[in-house]
């Protein structure tokens, strides 16, 4: 299960996507999320479904390995799902005991239900065609301007870029933590909540004082690699707006401008 | 109470892409009072073995009989296998967490549900197996100690569950040269101490498994190798070096001796036995290598 | 400067906690290594061979007494990033010290700090991956590697940064036989190509393959000298908790059963000659 989590993991790869420029990537999937939001009818959301699906084809990156990424919030769709499902008023379809499901209901329920799944998967493909550097280094200059304002961009970038590398390693020490309890006789499957959340201690304690340790080693390391901030570093791999980055600039406005015509019109 | 392993298989990510074979076909007994030492290069599968043995994995074909008990049945209670076999994984110091020494090698027995004062009886007992002063240290927290210090209070750990088997995955890594000698000596001591009590050690140093192992098994890509006396895997040095690995340093100098026409035993695991060997070789003259050495029994 | 790195009278204390008091890891060190050399230094946990390694890359300042690497004072602010730049390291944890989730772009971590131009960062990454053996997974993330293979890349990603001189940190504390011979052998290339190599180690066989071995032993220097003149003092080695090789143990017992043997043998090779002298 702990395999499954795709997120923020790289898929190498050489569509076209992988090969655009990381700013406007960022900048689309930042922009598909918020269209996601404002998409209030079927055709608009069709729509959304349809540039997804075009999306994920171009990117060559296996379906199963983007559904994969799913699974681990399934609860948080299906709890969403039906949340929405029992809290509208509308015309009713079906009433079980007090609680009533309206069309409006099942409509709201299916829309965010499909706004969680298709934002997930915008964001996995961003993550699967883009590398962490690639993305941090984007993230950096998007942020750029608001350095001058003080808002720490290099920094924030580094962060992220040293946080996402370092979480299959983490995940790899949650799981010997647990083996090693298990060899103890813990046990973590029974008990009642309350018990099973004391039996997080012997995972928790040790997996927090790993994460210090790795910060403590990787700190000596990049200083020793004369890491100072920001200021005055470069970038082995430089960042052009190509053509086909002004190509899919123009898509997205389009994109963009379509939806909303269509949110004022219906 | 012997172990048995019949015919496991276990295949990670089956019927995905990255489906690979960690085992294949495994089976191998180690007897009641046995130190089994376990060889093999990285990726040979020998973690995955360890780990079916403390019941952390179950088999996809198979089963392994503890006693009599299968632990790969099922319903079994792994709380019960726990009682018998104690696992310490690599870098065990990793997984301390409590507050105190004391509480911290508790943490098993604990778990075992054993009476308070059994509990105190053990810990006592195996931290002073382990070297440390149980007076000295057992309200101290386990971060205050050094590297090889954390690693005996995480070992006492798992010795205070007094496992009838015990089971350890390369304790003497990262270890200076002083720190390596007493935690094998350790686990001597513990071996003598508990009649009948089976030890299994993983370890890529050979001179350790030549001479503290009753019997080695040799894993290559996820099968058994071989399975035999140290004397008897490490002559096989040719084999050996094909999966990629090594022969210990002396064993390796007994068949340079050989092809010099000196003729020592290949069971001499230890500095003393090889110089008193090659001392009666050399004071009875050489020998003609087609005749038999003196070889002791 | 003949000498790489050069330590005067050093002493370095580690302050006191609430559980430890403070101790000297060094005292009164007064150390030189000459450029393209091979150094081991070996002593047991406790010896201060970590806190020497950290002072040699301004990591670490000395309490008292003088560090100086390529000419430069370690404690002079102005020139750190020129301390840095020539004194590589690496470290004991082939995961911890590898920032980049792409083996490339680890690599080039070192030369971006330094400001160095993108074409040029290009050609070292490439250079230095192929120095190492590892250019087949140059877009690879490091974490599916081994820890050979992780090590090779960090020993790349300090070759990138083109120092005179490479401190090695028990590099191959963590690795199976396998990692540990891949290492090695690329520091004995590294020295051959001239890099300045110092490794720390508690390996003899290790240790063996340097020009020059210190042995460190509460923060002072207990002995230095060849590989050769080392080994054979068997009753030091024993004395400081370090392993005696094979051959200069098993030379000491036949001694004492009465066998007589040349001198100062200390490679297996020299004592099956001597056992069984070719015709």
């Amino acid at each position: 299960m702990i395999r499954d989590i795709t997120l923020g993991q790289y898929y190498p790869g050489d569509s076209i996507l992988h090969r655009l420029d990381p700013r406007i990537k960022i900048l689309a999937t930042l922009a598909y999320i918020i269209l996601l939001f404002i998409v209030n009818e079927w055709i608009g959301f069709a729509a959304c479904f349809v540039f997804l699906a075009v999306e994920v084809a171009l990117s060559k990156v296996p379906l199963s390995y983007i559904l994969r990424g799913l699974k681990v919030i399934f609860l948080v769709i299906l709890f969403t799902f039906v949340l929405n499902l029992f809290m509208y008023d509308g015309e009713v379809l079906v009433r079980i005991w007090k609680l009533t499901i309206t069309d409006q209901g099942l409509k709201r329920a299916l829309f965010m239900a499909g706004r969680l799944i298709l934002l997930i998967i915008s964001s996995s493909i961003l993550t699967f065609t883009t590398t962490p550097i690639q993305l941090t280094n984007g993230l950096e200059r998007l942020m750029k301007p608001l350095s001058k304002i003080g808002v720490p961009s290099h920094e924030i970038a580094m962060m992220m870029s040293i946080a996402l590398r370092f979480i299959p390693t983490l995940l790899d020490e949650t799981d010997k933590i647990m083996k090693a309890q298990q060899a103890r006789g813990a046990d973590f499957e029974s008990g009642n909540i309350l018990h099973r959340a004391k039996q997080m201690i012997p995972i928790l304690v040790p997996l927090f004082i790993s994460a210090f340790r790795i910060a403590q080693d990787m700190a000596l390391a990049m200083e020793a690699r004369c890491y100072h901030g920001g200021q005055g570093r470069t970038s082995m791999t430089e960042m052009r707006f190509r053509t086909r980055d002004y190509i899919t600039a123009v898509i997205l406005l389009l994109f963009a401008a379509g939806i909303i015509t269509l949110r004022v019109l219906i | 109470m012997s172990i048995e392993v019949r015919n496991i298989t276990h295949i990670y990510n089956k019927g995905l892409p990255q489906e690979s074979v960690a085992l294949k076909d495994v089976s191998f007994t180690v007897e009641d009072g046995e130190f089994l030492g376990i060889i093999g290069h990285t990726g040979s599968g020998k973690s995955t073995l360890l780990q079916h043995l403390d019941g952390l994995l179950k088999p996809d074909e198979g089963q392994i009989l503890i006693g009599d008990v299968d632990i790969t049945a099922p319903k079994v209670s792994l709380l019960a296998v726990r009682r018998q076999i104690g696992l310490v994984f690599q870098y065990p110091e990793y997984q301390l967490f409590d507050e105190t020494v004391a509480a911290d090698v508790a943490f098993g027995p604990r778990n075992l549900g054993l009476e308070q004062e059994e509990i105190d009886e053990r810990v006592r007992e195996s931290l002073s197996m382990v070297g440390l002063d149980y007076d000295k240290i057992k309200d101290k927290s386990p971060f205050d100690f050094s590297g090889g210090q954390k690693r005996r209070i995480a070992m006492a750990g798992v010795l205070a569950m007094r496992p009838r088997v015990l089971i350890l995955d390369e304790p003497t890594a990262g270890l200076d040269p002083r720190a390596h000698r007493d935690v094998l000596n350790m686990i001597r001591t513990y071996h003598k101490s508990q009649a009948d009590s089976i030890i299994i050690l993983v370890s890529h140093n050979m001179n350790d498994i030549a001479e503290y192992a009753d019997k080695v098994l040799v894993m290559d890509k996820g099968q058994v190798r071989m399975h035999g006396t140290p004397k008897e895997v490490f002559a096989r040095s040719a084999e050996l070096r094909e999966i990629g690995l090594d022969i210990p340093d002396l064993a390796d100098l007994a068949e340079k001796l050989e092809t010099r026409g000196l003729h020592v035993p290949k069971d001499a695991f230890t500095i003393p036995e090889m110089a008193q060997a090659i001392a009666r070789q050399l004071r009875g003259g050489k020998t003609d290598p087609a005749a038999e050495g003196g070889e002791d029994a | 400067m003949d000498d790489i790195v050069r330590m005067e009278h050093v002493t370095f204390t580690y302050p006191a906690t609430d559980v430890k008091e403070s101790f000297n890891a060094l005292n009164d060190l007064t150390l030189s290594i000459e450029k393209g050399s091979f150094v081991a230094i070996i002593g047991q946990n406790g010896s201060g061979k970590s806190t020497m390694a950290k002072l040699v890359n301004a990591l670490l300042l000395p309490g008292e007494g003088t560090v100086w690497v390529n000419g430069y004072d370690t404690r002079d602010e102005a020139h750190l990033w020129d301390v840095r730049q020539s004194a590589g390291m690496v470290f004991q944890n082939p995961d911890n010290q590898i920032v980049s989730s792409i083996v490339e772009d680890d690599v080039a971590f070192g030369p971006e700090n330094l400001g160095v131009e993108p074409a040029e960062i290009r050609r070292r990454v490439d250079e230095a991956l192929e120095a190492v053996g590892m250019s087949a997974f140059k877009r690879n993330a490091p974490h599916l590697l081994s820890g050979g293979q992780k090590q090779r890349i960090a020993i790349a990603g300090a070759i990138a940064m083109r120092p005179q001189c490479i401190v090695f940190d028990e590099p191959t504390a963590m690795l199976d036989p396998r990692g540990r011979k891949e290492v090695m052998r690329i520091i004995r290339q590294l020295h051959e190509e001239g890099i300045t190599c110092i490794l720390i180690t508690h390996f003899m066989e290790e240790a063996a393959q340097a020009d020059r071995i210190v042995i460190l032993n509460d923060g002072r220097i207990y002995m230095d000298g060849t590989p050769r003149e080392i080994f054979t003092d068997r009753d030091s080695l024993m004395a400081l908790g370090l392993n005696v090789p094979m051959a200069v143990d098993l030379s000491y017992h036949l001694h004492d059963l009465g066998i007589q043997l040349p001198a100062g043998i200390v490679e297996e090779e020299e004592l099956i000659e001597a056992l069984c002298p070719s015709k």
